[in-house]
């Protein structure tokens, strides 16, 4: 049973890291959106089998809202947006998809040396879910940079977001308060995005983040 | 040991008012449709707020799951909420210009006094978590705020420097709390699992039990993650534009206020590091980082353009001494980084409020476009050139104080490092001295409006400032030795 579970919490996160690349290649904003969303069902799902073996079924509240939120909800929204604004064309990445897979195949590598080697105390399961975790983390932060438009930049934000609460159940006991303000601060993060891909529309008509730049000329800094 | 939770609804303490009197005010701005009638609610809730800060000075010392006091945070709660008094003083008299010259609307104003009450309320959560979770939140909520108030004028730069503050602040905020992750991960161990393994308070008293590799791991991760806040320098991209395209009000919280939070953060973890001899040197890493954020920013001081840019990198100019100053450690050191949190908090905030001024009668924020200050508003310029002087570290002020304080000590114990801060002061004090001389002098560029905002407040931090750089009382010397000792 024990080799069992720490099997099914290996594909699991590992999956989460598999999305993540997937993610990282990804030249429609369609694609984009369903790959998140696909990644939030696999996150629910690893959050599902840490309360299960932990025991912990508060767990099973952070499984429900990774669910339904960020498999459903937002994606659907980010869709609706995508169509209104009419971008759902091919989008510009900053590097081309090789030096970028290449780029977070050097995270996954970091992360894994960063925190395995600390922590003998704390189990090897937890530890790799941390692995994991922080290459998630980081491979989002890696999309952040590398796309340039205003949608693929949240949904990088969220993936990142993705690895936090990875990481936070897989840290046994983690009080609930922290997930709730996990959820919590997603949603805030989403209505905040909101607000800016609105505006942001509302005055240049686009939601690609290198238009922006442009008013930065001749002001010096 | 004093027990956990006052009971509530009537016999509110001092504690619970400083939480909720924004939190109520917040919800209540959110409301209220006039601006005036908003305006003096949220002079009202911030001085109510100060009073119940000034209150928890009497009041018993809290130490729950949930919440800590002591004399650390506060004398940080103090500061924080009287700039955010005065600063509200200054917002209210500031919006009527931000009105008539329509660059804000009516509902904005509403929208913005509203999250002014968030900003203040998540600041105060955060400084009297005990919680490391609760800690994070008041952090991100401060934060959010903060980003939808600097987007508030929605031009595009507007919205540039809040995107931009946005995403680096958030990335910050997620690796604040994957270090937040990894502290637990190691206290749980010893502490076992549950609240007491977030509790910042039984967190310290076991640091040295805890695996060190751990720890250290989560601190490079606080470092970035809270650092990213606090504006050390490679850091510090967001801070310019957020400053420079966000109301001036809100430029002086920022930089008097957020910035001290998120440096409080860090100092935190710093003293749960502190307590285990065996994780990395913290206090090397600090000093390192603060010595960078000062030499770059004091460089970067020179060609600016923009009046408020030029002073936001003069915050992290600051940002980067007090963070030395904590990272050489010691009574001395410690004391000068409590002393200069203090003065800076309030003397940049001084600053702000003058350059709100100006850049209101001037109808500009271009440096090249503000000549002749002393000719056509003497007054303002006598208070705009003493808080200059001031914050380039001039006696007789307290920033001299502070800073005359950790060369001093500095030299003691790190002469070479010691020469390097000298210079990055020099550095930045020939910057403010040559924007100083030329903002004052010269033929006065034409005015385009009279400000109407109140100078009571700019006159108030100055009077404190300079009265804490003569004679500091005797009880806050005490205090502040207290705190010093401390944090190690």
């Amino acid at each position: 049973m024990r080799s069992y579970a720490f099997d099914i919490a290996h594909l699991l996160a590992g999956g989460m890291v598999v999305l993540s690349f997937l993610l990282l290649y990804q030249t429609r904003i369609t694609a984009v959106l369903n790959v998140f969303a696909l990644q939030s069902i696999v996150l629910s799902l690893s959050v599902a089998w840490q309360a299960l073996i932990q025991d912990a079924p508060h767990l099973l509240i952070t499984a429900a809202i990774a669910l339904v939120l960020k498999g459903f909800v937002i994606p659907a929204a980010l869709h609706r947006i995508v169509q209104k604004l009419g971008i759902h064309r091919e989008i510009e990445q900053v590097y081309g998809g090789g030096p970028t897979m290449l780029l977070g195949l050097g995270l996954v590598a970091l992360s894994i040396l960063l925190v395995l080697p600390s922590g003998q105390n704390v189990s090897l399961l937890v530890r790799e879910d941390l692995a994991f975790a922080l290459s998630v983390l980081l491979l989002g932060l890696l999309m952040m940079i590398t796309r340039r438009n205003a949608v693929t930049q949240i949904v990088g934000f969220m993936a990142l977001e993705n690895g936090l609460v990875l990481a936070a159940s897989g840290a046994k006991g983690m009080p609930l308060v922290v997930e709730f303000s996990v959820a919590f601060s997603i949603l805030v993060a989403f209505i905040v995005f909101g607000v800016f891909v609105f505006r942001i529309r509302e005055r240049f008509d686009t939601v690609d983040v290198s238009n922006i730049d442009r008013f930065r000329g001749g002001r010096g800094n | 040991m004093i027990p956990a939770f006052p009971p509530l609804p009537l016999g509110l303490t001092p504690l619970d008012a400083v939480l909720l009197v924004p939190a109520g005010a917040m919800v209540l701005l959110a409301i209220v449709p006039g601006y005036r009638m908003g305006a003096a609610i949220n002079v009202l809730a911030c001085g109510l707020t100060f009073l119940a800060s000034v209150g928890l000075l009497g009041a018993e010392r809290v130490r729950s799951d949930f919440f800590l006091i002591d004399d650390f945070n506060i004398y940080l709660v103090l500061l924080t909420t009287f700039v955010a008094f005065s600063t509200s003083v200054f917002s209210a008299s500031y919006i009527d210009h931000e009105l008539d010259s329509g660059k804000l609307t009516p509902q904005f104003v509403r929208f913005y006094h509203a999250l002014y009450q968030a900003m203040l309320g998540a600041m105060n959560l955060a400084l009297v978590a005990n919680n490391l979770g609760l800690l994070w939140v008041g952090v991100e909520v401060a934060t959010l705020s903060t980003v939808m108030m600097v987007g508030i004028y929605r031009t595009p730069e507007a919205l540039e420097a809040a995107w931009k503050y946005f995403i680096l602040g958030s990335v910050g905020i997620a690796l604040a709390f994957f270090g937040t992750i990894l502290i637990y991960l190691s206290a749980q161990d010893v502490l076992g699992q549950g609240i007491s393994a977030m509790a910042w308070d039984q967190v310290q008293n076991s640091a040295g039990k805890l695996d060190p590799k751990l720890l250290s791991l989560a601190f490079v991760f606080l470092l970035v993650g809270y650092g990213t806040k606090v504006g050390i320098a490679p850091f510090h991209a967001w801070l310019p534009d957020a400053h420079a395209e966000g109301p001036t009000p809100i430029s002086a919280v920022l930089s008097g206020l957020l910035l001290n939070v998120a440096l409080y953060a860090l100092l935190r973890f710093k003293m749960i590091l502190a307590g285990n001899t065996a994780t990395l040197n913290v206090g090397l890493v600090m000093m390192g980082l603060g010595l960078v954020s000062l030499v770059f920013a004091a460089l970067m001081l020179y060609r600016r353009r923009d009046i408020k840019r030029l002073f936001a990198y003069s915050s992290i100019e600051h940002m980067g001494i007090m963070t030395f100053a904590f990272g050489l450690g010691g009574p001395l050191a410690n004391f000068a980084g409590l002393l200069h949190m203090t003065m800076h908090a309030l003397t940049k905030s001084a600053i702000f409020f003058a350059v709100g001024h100006i850049a209101q009668i001037k109808g500009t924020q271009r440096l090249a476009d503000i000549r002749g200050l002393s000719v056509s508003n003497p007054g303002l310029a006598v208070g705009f050139a003493l808080s200059v002087i001031a914050i380039a570290g001039l006696p007789p002020f307290g920033v001299f104080m502070s800073e005359f304080m950790l060369v001093s000590s500095s030299f003691t114990r790190q002469p070479w490092l010691a020469v390097i801060l000298v210079f990055g002061l020099l550095l930045a004090f020939g910057a403010l001295v040559i924007h100083l001389q030329r903002v004052l002098f010269g033929d006065p560029s034409p005015s385009v409006a009279r400000s109407k905002a109140s100078y009571i407040p700019l006159f108030v931090h100055l009077a404190i400032v300079l009265a804490a750089g003569l004679w500091l009382p005797e009880p806050v010397v005490r205090w502040f030795r207290a705190v010093a000792a401390q944090l190690g």
